[in-house]
């Protein structure tokens, strides 16, 4: 089967990236493959590499990032709702005026777009979120 | 970028965006509908479902200047011109919070919670916010 994910919360806050994590990896490690991840609304944040969780805790952005390394996983962040939220790649913070970017390894910027693609390239959209 | 992609290669799939959210208290309602519209120049079979609070997504006369957020809410009017004109209201969550067909800005078609289900169950993707 073919999945693509939508993460739609913030991690930390809400156990939605939590279990997207869980879902992706599991299906990958059953043989699916996963068409593309998608982050929305605070799923956005899910990608800077700014968070600094206490050490006794899991770090939601380097368990993406590792997944993302190991399976070759597309990891996309909505750009409208990453602007909102001061999620920044390096050319997007040079585009704004702004000092620093902070979007962690495995991650990219782009469009809505590509959710919609998502959509109707894959056999199942698997929404995460409230 | 590959002929057709960026609109989905040929496929058409139905799509649903449900919406259960108020408009204004977060912001579910403003990104779903930004959704809409990226979504339409991909050709899809689009329809959009108001359930629960959502329902006040389309009703009339609303006025964010206190708030001092921007109001979206015309923007619904002007779905139309993209093509996407299967609104759904349930008739359920519409009467639970005293409200009637007259009461929204856009042609809607109000349906009962099970007609909904029925809709949703031919569905390819749903979106919900």
């Amino acid at each position: 089967m073919k999945f693509s994910i939508l993460v739609s919360e913030g991690p930390y806050t809400h156990q939605a990236s939590d279990t997207a994590y869980q879902f992706t990896k599991a299906a990958l490690e059953k043989g699916h493959e996963i068409y593309r991840v998608f982050f929305y609304h605070d799923g956005v944040n899910n990608g800077t590499r700014l968070t600094v969780p206490p050490q006794d805790d899991r770090n939601i952005q380097k368990r993406w990032t590792a997944l993302a390394e190991k399976y070759k996983l597309d990891m996309v962040i909505c750009i409208a709702a990453a602007q909102r939220r001061g999620l920044l790649d390096e050319s997007e913070a040079k585009r704004n005026g702004k000092d620093a970017n902070n979007i962690a390894p495995g991650f990219r910027i782009s469009g809505l777009g590509q959710l919609i693609e998502a959509g109707i390239q894959a056999d199942r959209l698997v929404t995460f979120g409230d | 970028m590959e002929e057709g992609m960026e609109e989905g290669g040929g496929i058409t799939k139905k799509f649903m965006y449900v919406n259960r959210k108020a408009p204004h208290g977060t912001i579910y309602a403003l990104e779903s509908l930004e959704v809409v519209l990226i979504g339409a120049a991909f050709e899809q079979d689009v329809s959009l479902a108001f359930i629960d609070d959502g329902v006040y997504q389309l009703t009339k006369g609303q006025d964010t200047k206190g708030l001092e957020v921007k109001n979206f809410a015309p923007t619904f009017r002007a779905l139309e011109d993209y093509d996407v004109t299967k609104l759904y209201v349930a008739k359920e969550s519409m009467e639970e919070r005293g409200l009637t067909a007259d009461a929204f800005m856009v042609p809607v078609e109000v349906m009962s919670k099970q007609q909904l289900a029925e809709i949703m169950e031919e569905q390819d993707v749903i979106l919900s916010f």
